[in-house]
């Protein structure tokens, strides 16, 4: 959900920023049906799926389930509540420029020469 | 108030050399709060985000009064030990809650039900705001309203179709100037709650979409 604004970053290109170096933690939170799926829609589903995968979290289909069944709600619960990035680089991909996760807290803030 | 403050006692004294140490306007925050849980808990929120959470109190005390495992509570700080500050109260009080360091919030497309934020509203010269220390808690710049006024015309952009927005002001941000700025963009304001505390005059705002 975050995206890169760095004043020099080309148009179009400053989301999603890809996700190194990640060091994980396993949450356990209540699951929540209602909620997961009110979550749903509010998250970009694509970049959800591919990040994912990438940190090797879990699978989830290609397209968002439209009536998700409970295992979906699991899954999605799993990867977007249970899962934190403790440790990590965010990376822009139009610019290069690095967001670091630390201690579970991604900086986005940009040095003055960048805003 | 009956809805117990959220614990604090894992801070030092010293913590607060660093971090805004939860005070009137902080109280009166929580009052309101829990003056509108009724309201709150029908609105079902998904996502809450609190900009500038300090230690963390409101948004860990928010996710007492309604329930912490149906919303997601996001928080953000410009002073990075605010940062984990907020995530050592949430956890010490067994709350779910995300922390980032970002200048006001991020850019979320209509997502936040929720938006709360206790601004660094105090006057003071200009030269002081923009900080990344505690100065950043109280430093308003001219009549407290440099940094609010950054964030009004973020508000709708952020919010999500039924949502409210809460602010803590004080006379000299001038809150009918305030009103009108919302109006312009859809936002209806009311006062929720006002107490005199020493010689701040203290005003809780709420902001909803017009219909
Ligand atoms: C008055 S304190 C409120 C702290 C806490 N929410 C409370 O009510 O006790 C204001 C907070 O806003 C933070 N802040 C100031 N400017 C900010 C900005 N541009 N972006 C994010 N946070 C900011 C400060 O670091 C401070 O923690
Ligand atoms: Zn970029």
């Amino acid at each position: 959900m975050l995206q890169c604004h760095a004043k020099s970053c080309p148009q179009g290109q400053s989301y999603p920023l890809a996700i190194r170096n990640a060091e994980l933690e396993q949450l356990d939170a209540e699951f929540n049906a209602d909620f997961v799926t009110r979550l749903m829609p509010k998250l970009d589903w694509a970049v959800l799926r591919k990040t994912a995968f990438e940190l090797g979290v879990a699978e989830l289909p290609a397209e968002i389930p439209t009536e998700p069944t409970q295992a979906d709600l699991q899954l999605i619960h799993k990867v977007a509540l249970e899962t934190r990035i403790k440790e990590a680089d965010m990376v822009c991909n139009g610019c290069g420029h690095v967001y670091p996760i630390k201690d579970g807290v991604p900086n986005m803030l940009l040095q003055d020469h960048e805003i | 108030m009956s809805h117990p403050t959220p614990s604090l006692s894992h801070f030092k004294r010293s913590d607060y050399q660093h971090i805004y140490e939860p005070a009137e306007d902080t109280f009166l925050f929580l009052d309101a709060l829990e003056k509108e849980q009724g309201f709150l808990t029908d609105l079902n929120p998904t996502v809450c985000l609190e900009i500038g959470s300090g230690s963390g109190c409101v948004s860990t005390f928010l996710a007492t009064l309604i329930g912490g495992s149906g919303t997601l509570f996001l928080t953000t700080d410009i002073n990075p030990r605010a940062n984990a500050a907020t995530l050592s109260t949430a956890h010490h009080n067994h709350i779910p809650l995300d922390a980032l360091r970002c200048d006001l919030l991020p850019s979320l497309r209509h997502t936040i039900d929720i938006l709360l934020f206790n601004p660094p509203y105090v006057v003071t010269p200009s030269s002081e705001v923009g900080t990344h220390s505690i100065v950043a808690s109280w430093a308003g710049g001219i009549d407290g309203r440099e940094v609010i006024d950054r964030v009004l015309p973020l508000v709708d952009g952020a919010l999500s179709k039924r949502s409210v927005f809460y602010m803590v002001v004080v006379n000299e941000n001038r809150p009918e100037e305030i009103a009108e700025r919302m109006r312009m963009c859809g936002f209806g304001m009311e006062v929720v709650l006002g107490r005199r505390a020493g010689n701040e005059g203290l005003k809780i705002l709420k902001f909803a979409r017009q219909a």
